[in-house]
């Protein structure tokens, strides 16, 4: 991974910009109001209770969803509008889920090669040459030929996040990254995500992992109910929330063995 | 005395099959058999019936089939799309062609394509085109539903992973989804293949020339010759069974991998 530092900096990492962002499930209002600014190669963190429309966020942001109200720009696109090329978009954007979604009839380059193949239209001997090279960084380069089944759910993750660097994003969205894994396969992902923050991609990441952001992330996001109640510097944030609310939440996550007693 | 449920279940599986075997050997002693094999296994009989029974009617039988299967394939891919479509009037369409063409006997669509349809548009459709219409209207209903089932089982995240990676919607279709769905429809498939081949044989409702015969229609031409009696009926029966079993095995063996791997998962 040490080696390959210099290539493997995200090229053009981009912006992104949420203004005003409402989303809503028929009557369930799930964003009310989003405004969020992240920086070129600079990581964001999401956090907040299940339900408070993180993942929403964070699927607005590459057209899983369709907000209702506000503006989203990612460099100098306005994915928001209407005459956008959602296509376009999404080739400029990674995304990793909570359970991976490798394609389980391909192999693990085939995984990696397809989109590169399909929408890309790299040639074969390309495709595979960055697709051997991400997994290289994603210390699964022994794997090519595996099928997905055969691997254990930390294995999945890095190649689903393989895959999307395959594309070379010039941004990339974690939704919950490492929620589905076992416990001891949890820290071969997240230095991963860290390597790659270092590496100067933006990324914006939905978690859990409160030692993670607040060793890697620039900026925590705390949600709650569809709005964002705060955010700063993610040792401001986890070190020292100002809201009731974040504290409630913190100590939930942070001490989740200790007996809380119920707050206003 | 008291039984255990075991001993019970044993008990009475062994006077099923004691009853199965008494069966089986009054019919052996009532039967007739030298008229019987005379009639309907008979030797010299079996032996006029080639090579035609093989390489017109079997041969035929499977053309059939096969252009009933693609264009029942076809039609069936453009119903499930349709019915899946976000385009309301698309799913209507396809819902009333899926009702129609499943509750109509294939013998209704043989006689309207063959009879109707030329009365109607003064055309005339030769006799291929009419079995593959006829068989392709009538398996793609089946097909859609298949098809329609098999898609909605791919989990969501397959397509969302495949459009977040660039993908159009009919590249994420063409490339992930329904390469997985076809899969899981395999086995209905190989059955709905056994169906077409059975159905095949309505071909003589239309007319046909000796050289466009199919093994239900050769056997019937044969039976009315001069004392050939019923074997050529048999025989057809027994070529029937060489597509259809293999297919059955095939089915299976596509249900139980289809098993190992979801167990797998
Ligand atoms: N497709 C949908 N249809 C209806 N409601 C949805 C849908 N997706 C999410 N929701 C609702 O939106 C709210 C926020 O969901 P989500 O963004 O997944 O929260 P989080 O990721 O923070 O746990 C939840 O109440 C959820 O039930
Ligand atoms: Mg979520």
């Amino acid at each position: 991974m040490k080696k390959s530092t210099a290539t493997a900096t995200a090229a053009h990492p981009a912006s992104v910009t949420i203004d005003g962002l409402h989303k809503s499930y028929g009557s369930l209002d799930v964003l009310k109001g989003i405004s969020l600014d992240v920086q070129p190669g600079e990581v964001v963190c999401l956090i907040g209770p299940s339900g408070s429309g993180k993942s929403t966020l964070l699927r607005c942001v590459n057209l899983l969803e369709t907000p209702q109200r506000g503006r989203i720009q990612i460099g100098d696109v306005e994915v928001t509008d209407p005459d956008v090329d959602i296509d376009a978009v999404r080739r400029r954007v990674g995304m990793v889920f909570q359970q991976f979604n490798l394609f389980p009839n391909m192999s693990v380059l085939k995984n990696l090669t397809v989109a590169q193949r399909k929408v890309l239209g790299r040639s074969e001997s390309a495709a595979r040459q960055t697709a051997l090279h991400n997994l290289e960084r994603v210390g699964l380069a022994d794997k090519a030929d595996s099928a997905p089944a055969q691997l254990s759910g930390g294995q999945q993750q890095r190649v689903a996040i393989a895959r999307a660097l395959s594309m070379d994003p010039e941004l990339m969205l974690f939704d919950e990254p490492t929620s589905a894994l076992d416990p001891e396969t949890v820290g071969d992902v997240l230095s991963i995500m860290r390597d790659l923050a270092k590496e100067g991609m933006t990324m914006l990441v939905v978690t859990h992992e409160m030692a993670f952001a607040r060793d890697v992330a620039d900026r925590v996001v705390f949600m709650d109910g569809g709005v964002v109640v705060e955010e700063g510097l993610a040792r401001d944030v986890i070190g020292a929330p100002q809201h009731q609310r974040t504290q409630t939440f913190l100590s939930r996550v942070l001490n989740p063995t200790q007996v809380h007693t119920p707050e206003s | 005395m008291a039984m255990t449920a075991r001993q019970r279940a044993r008990i009475s599986r062994g006077v099923q099959y004691g009853l199965l075997v008494v069966i089986v050997v009054a019919l052996v002693f009532i039967a007739d058999w030298n008229t019987l094999i005379s009639r309907a296994l008979n030797p010299s009989v079996m032996a006029q019936q080639f090579p035609q029974i093989i390489t017109v009617a079997l041969k035929n039988t499977l053309i059939y089939t096969a252009l009933g299967f693609v264009a029942g394939m076809s039609g069936g891919i453009l119903l499930a799309l349709m019915r899946l479509s976000s385009v309301a009037p698309y799913r209507w369409i396809a819902t009333l062609y899926i009702e129609l063409f499943r509750g109509v006997p294939a013998v209704l669509v043989f006689l309207a394509l063959g009879f109707g349809v030329p009365l109607a548009f003064q055309v005339r459709f030769n006799n291929l085109v009419t079995v593959m219409l006829a068989l392709g209207l009538v398996s793609a209903a089946y097909i859609a539903e298949s098809l329609r089932a098999g898609l909605q089982a791919v989990p969501k995240g397959q397509y969302e992973a495949a459009r977040s990676l660039g993908m159009s919607h009919a590249r994420a279709m063409v490339t992930i989804i329904i390469p997985q769905a076809l899969r899981i429809v395999l086995p209905p498939l190989t059955n709905e293949v056994i169906l077409l081949a059975k159905d095949s044989s309505l071909v003589y409702l239309l007319g046909m020339t000796v050289a466009q015969y199919e093994l239900t229609k050769f056997g019937r031409e044969a039976i009315s010759g001069t004392g050939a009696g019923l074997t050529p009926l048999v025989l057809a029966g027994v070529c029937y069974l060489i597509i259809t079993v293999p297919l059955g095995l095939l089915a299976r063996y596509f249900e139980t991998r289809a098993d190992a791997r979801s167990a797998r998962k």
